[in-house]
């Protein structure tokens, strides 16, 4: 009997201690947002998400960065020359830059970091993006010194950069997220451990106040930016969440004011959205396609590729199941980017689909070999698997097993050219076709086709080397007509579309854009 | 008592490094590597990390270096969350799902015996058939159904809680429910089942024909046997009860530490998986020495081996 | 009375699964274009998101979500209930160690187990089927290797409420007498305790068939459970569950799967109880 009465007070003890312990309110933030997962890393140059980039470009700031339309513009670097062969560039960076604990900015640190983030050490996941900088490649290969890489510092303003070939698109590259700076002597003092509150130091327009795993990253205005007038939300909050349903749920509550991506918006609830004043679609930079698998039957074979790719409805896929508007791909890379016309791609069309399979040897796939189609489990995969699973059948009489894996499996699945076809999405690195195009090139990391073409390789060489701009996109156009016009490793299936949600009479400085940048810096209250 | 305690402590101890052992086993073997992203990895990066974090080698010598680690106190790194050591985590997250379990638990127990008992008072009439019917329709919808649905109700239905999220009172209200409603029904039953069983045996109806009052019987007398099932049921239930539940930190956005189970085993984040199910393990081999303390006191009959 | 009720009841669901999808005019993946219709006259429970009937689909659902429940309380119960046999009235060190076995399988998690199961052997259960006579049974591997992962996982806590009902029973008068009378411990455990338990593992049964189909309706949330196009009543009910929102829910998508699962589970908690009352 004492028992009885004993846990009840006990536990009543116990629970109050826990509430306070874990519970810590903090008066709201000036901006809420439904971040998506939890971050893996704040260090920049281990970072290859979204999530994380959005968070490192309000914690760090580039050379270049880019503004609420997308566009790239000086940032740490107030200007630069670049030389007649287009292959140097000479920034100058601001005088007025700090780190977050006072030291000044300067090109050292620059150019340090980006060598970090070469360093083969580092083992960051985006360091081919450095490789139009010479021997920047080999020094990540370890065949060459740090010394050899193509970065000067003749004095703390001026950083010079020697690259292999002319990139026009160079200094917009350098707002990518590995390409921001880091403040060494903090790396070196904490090691792994120096990205989180308490020890972090950066030198962007916010400070990294709080991290709390799973719950929410807090950041607050930066005192020492250099342009501090220009940053109008004193504190912002980022939540982790990942379900569609709880983001969006959270929005409706009022608890998080903005949503920026759609995969956190229910898509079912998508065509109710599109008239509401709070919902804002923009095309994206980024494409779901199919890949084949050309290292083997039946797929070795381009007639039964074109075949499974002429015989899809792409505009059921966009109605019916994505509701997302997205316009259908038919190239690898979407349109949006000045001056470039992608091919016009395969139409759906299934008589000549089925005629294809005939020559192929399986009439009305009679005789067809068993064949699976394998993605990574999410809802939106399985739903758009399924609807082309009966699209094969119907049109081609072809029966393709679906084959869903968790992501480990899957991702190791693909590198092993363990599978017949596998879904898969890319997400332009920068403004440029040359980030999906690359891809393919033979023996890549991310051609996990096994196709390879000479003349498609050669073509994307001779582009490198290109001086003349609209040329050079030509021989881009060129190439991608051999991928999805002609050879079809791949089948593009739509383009991404970007959704953010929030209340227009609210906030100002969010547009949605082709590369999705939605800046923090650029937010702020309407009319204040 | 005391000498009981010990040994069962001691012999804990080869059960908590088999657990561990195992768990790094199987997310091991699992294929896929923790490190893979949807970008390319180099073959030599991925061999520096696994170098740097202990993955290299057999693993025989994998499991031995990590078990060394665990018995000096050194959890891991977790390899998802890069710079964030899994004592780190586990420490940040561990005490939500505490509170959220241990009010799970309370609310589990407090409804479902006091129900249990009613309905085995009124055993065989109408009230009785209603409350074991309430209870089993509680066990039969799954949870991943019932808290959207609760969500869609009590959040926007009758805007009465917050929907999800962390941090204030009201926040709590509807995850605990949903967490414990399906544990009160298997309460609810076990003991009304319990006590259905006792009030048959001899010794109740000795103290029936005794004339002691049907309320006292079931109070007094045959409540303590009658719980003993419930007891062994409550020690497992407690320990995955503080550990979460991922479903109820997915759909409410709870940073508790139930949903590494299952993201940690996806991500094959080895050290991460491993120290969850320490915790787990720790909790588990706990409850289940208060329960069988419980027993031995419940039913003076049950003798301790000694 | 209320028994053969019940079990007309379960009767008419089983039959129902089994013989519905033969007559049925719609097939298991006939996908349509009347994508999320409500209830209709063509259509009597509405349609899901790819237009597919969803009263064919829960009358497949029931074949597989049944066989899933049967199989795995099937093996719970066979192995549960001897090792809390055995455990329990042996006692001392031998108990010691059995249970001490039992709370290492206990304490790692079933997730990690099935999961890590699923992924390792998925594919060379299927091409290990596919040379064999039983490649009919491959693309039904990850159904099997389910059966396998939850009745693996069942029998823990059977085991040890028999044992510790065991503990208490064998101190028991009649217990002790059939011992001084030279039973032989199977004899004893098996005439003279095993009736004793069996109301309490009864009424445990009846909650472990429910148990395993709610715990394949968790994995098929998570996205483990039987592959499309197949379909169970998990992966109908998780389905249903990603649809809802604040806004338009085609609340039939939920509904009925709820609906069929709850009663059905019911039914069988009920038919326990009534087994448990008739052997008094």
């Amino acid at each position: 009997m004492m028992l009885r009465r004993g846990i009840p007070g006990l536990t009543g003890l116990l629970l109050a201690c826990f509430f306070f312990s874990s519970c810590q309110p903090r008066p709201r933030a000036d901006l809420v947002l439904c971040n998506g997962a939890e971050p893996q890393t704040l260090d920049p140059a281990l970072v290859s998400g979204q999530l994380e980039g959005r968070l490192c470009s309000a914690l760090y700031e580039g050379l270049t960065r880019r503004d609420s339309r997308g566009k790239s513009i000086p940032a740490a670097a107030k200007s630069w020359d670049i030389s007649p062969d287009g292959k140097t560039y000479t920034f100058h960076l601001r005088p007025d830059l700090r780190w977050s604990n006072g030291d000044p900015v300067t090109s050292s640190d620059y150019r340090e970091s980006w060598l970090r983030a070469l360093h083969p050490n580092t083992a960051s996941p985006y360091a081919e993006i450095f490789f139009g900088i010479s021997n920047a490649q080999e020094f990540n290969q370890g065949k060459s010194p740090a010394e050899s890489v193509g970065l000067q510092v003749p004095d703390p303003l001026t950083l010079r950069v020697q690259l292999t070939h002319p990139l026009p698109y160079f200094p917009s590259l350098t707002s990518f997220t590995t390409y921001l700076p880091v403040h060494q002597a903090t790396v070196t003092k904490y090691g792994d451990r120096w990205a989180q509150p308490g020890t972090w130091v950066g030198n962007g327009p916010y400070r990294l106040l709080d991290w709390k795993i799973n719950d929410r990253v807090s950041l607050e205005k930066n005192p020492l930016y250099h342009s501090p007038e220009r940053i109008r939300l004193q504190r912002i909050d980022a939540l982790a969440v990942t379900r569609a349903s709880t983001a969006f749920n959270l929005y409706s509550s009022g608890q998080a004011d903005l949503l920026l991506d759609k995969g956190l918006i229910p898509s079912l609830m998508l065509p109710q959205l599109r008239g509401r004043p709070d919902f804002h679609p923009g095309p994206l930079f980024a494409t779901y396609f199919y890949r084949f698998n050309v290292t083997r039957p039946p797929f070795q074979d381009v007639r039964v590729r074109r075949a499974f790719a002429l015989a899809i409805d792409k505009e059921t896929i966009v109605e019916r199941i994505t509701r997302g508007n997205e316009p259908i791909a038919q190239s690898l890379t979407p349109r949006g980017i000045a001056d470039y016309h992608p091919p016009e791609g395969l139409p759906s069309d299934p008589t000549t689909a089925q005629g294809l399979l005939k020559l192929a040897g399986f009439p009305g796939g009679r005789g067809f070999p068993r064949v699976s189609l394998l993605y990574n489990k999410s809802e939106l995969n399985e739903q758009i698997a399924v609807e082309i699973q009966a699209q094969w059948k119907r049109v081609l009489g072809v029966e393709v097993e679906l084959r869903n894996q968790e992501w480990a499996t899957y991702l190791r699945s693909l590198d092993e050219l363990d599978f017949d076809i596998a879904r898969s999405s890319w997400v332009g690195d920068y403004d440029d076709p040359n980030t999906f195009l690359d891809c393919f090139v033979t023996g890549r990391g991310n051609n996990r086709t096994g196709w390879s073409d000479p003349t498609y390789d050669s073509l994307l060489n001779r582009a490198l080397a290109e001086p003349n701009p609209t040329k050079r996109l030509q021989l881009l156009a060129n190439a991608e007509t051999i991928l999805v016009s002609q050879a079809l490793p791949i089948i593009p299936l739509y383009h991404f579309v970007g959704c953010l949600m929030f209340d227009p009479n609210q906030w100002e400085g969010l547009y949605p854009n082709l590369l999705d940048e939605h800046p923090f810096s650029e937010i702020g209250p309407k009319g204040k | 008592m005391l000498s009981f305690i010990a040994r069962r402590l001691i012999s804990s101890i080869p059960v908590v490094l088999t657990v561990l052992a195992l768990c790094f086993l199987l997310v091991r073997i699992a294929p896929g590597s923790p490190f893979a992203t949807e970008r390319a990895l180099d073959p030599k990066t991925k061999a520096y990390l696994e170098e740097k974090y202990g993955l290299s080698g057999s693993l025989p010598q994998q499991i031995i270096r990590y078990g060394s680690n665990v018995l000096h106190g050194d959890l891991g790194d977790s390899l998802k969350f890069r710079g964030r050591t899994v004592v780190e985590i586990i420490a940040q997250s561990l005490p939500r799902s505490l509170l959220l379990g241990s009010i799970a638990f309370t609310l589990a127990l407090g409804l479902g015996i006091p129900m249990g008992a009613w309905a085995a008072a009124r055993h065989n009439k109408a009230p009785d058939h209603w409350l074991n019917s309430i209870a089993l329709l509680t066990l039969s919808i799954p949870t991943f159904v019932l808290a959207p649905i609760a969500v869609l109700f009590f959040s926007f239905g009758i805007p009465l809680f917050p929907p999800a999220g962390w941090g204030t009172l009201p926040q709590l209200v509807l995850p605990s429910l949903c967490l414990a409603l399906p544990f009160v029904g298997v309460c609810a039953r076990l003991t009304r089942s319990g006590l259905i069983e006792t009030t048959g045996a001899d010794f109740i109806r000795t103290a029936r024909a005794k004339g002691v009052t049907e309320k006292t019987l079931i109070l007094i007398h045959a409540l303590r046997p009658a719980v003993i099932p419930l007891v062994a049921y409550a020690g497992p239930l407690a320990a995955s009860i503080l550990t979460g539940s991922l479903v109820i930190e997915e759909i409410f956005a709870i940073p508790g530490i139930g949903q590494f189970f299952v993201s940690g085993v996806m991500n094959r984040d080895v050290f991460l998986v491993s120290g969850v199910v320490l915790i787990y393990c720790v909790l588990l081999l706990f409850f289940n020495l208060v329960a069988d303390w419980l027993t031995a006191i419940l039913d003076p009959r049950v003798r301790v081996q000694s | 009375m209320r028994t053969r009720l019940i079990l007309f009841f379960l009767l008419t669901v089983l039959v129902a699964s089994i013989v519905g999808p033969w007559v049925s005019p719609y097939d298991l993946s006939d996908v349509s274009n009347l994508r999320l219709d409500s209830p209709s006259w063509t259509h009597w429970l509405g349609t899901d998101l790819h237009g597919r009937d969803l009263l064919t689909r829960l009358l497949y659902g029931g074949r597989i979500s049944l066989l899933v429940g049967f199989v795995g309380a099937t093996v719970s119960l066979f192995v549960g209930v001897t090792y809390g046999l055995i455990a329990g009235y042996l006692g001392g060190r031998i108990d010691n160690a059995m249970m001490r076995l039992v709370d290492v399988l206990y304490a790692l998690p079933r997730i990690v187990l099935v999961i890590v199961l699923i992924s390792l052997f998925d594919l060379k259960l299927k091409s290990f089927l596919d040379h064999t006579w039983f490649a009919s049974l491959a693309p039904h591997a990850r159904l099997l290797l389910l059966f396998m992962g939850l009745g693996l996982v069942e029998w823990l806590t059977l085991a040890r409420i028999v044992r510790a009902q065991v503990l208490s029973i064998k101190e028991r008068p009649f217990v002790l007498s059939a011992r001084l009378i030279g039973q032989t411990t199977p004899t004893i455990l098996f005439r003279q305790i095993l009736p004793q338990v069996l109301p309490t593992v009864s009424t445990y049964l009846t909650l472990a068939l429910p148990a395993v189909i709610l715990e394949e309706s968790f994995l098929s949330f998570l996205g483990l459970g039987v592959q499309a196009p197949l379909a169970s009543w998990g992966t109908l009910l998780a389905d249903g569950t990603a649809l809802l929102n604040p806004i338009q829910s085609p609340w039939w998508c939920v509904l009925f799967p709820a609906l069929i699962l709850a009663t059905t589970l019911l039914l069988l908690n009920f038919l326990g109880d009534e087994l448990r009352q008739a052997k008094k």
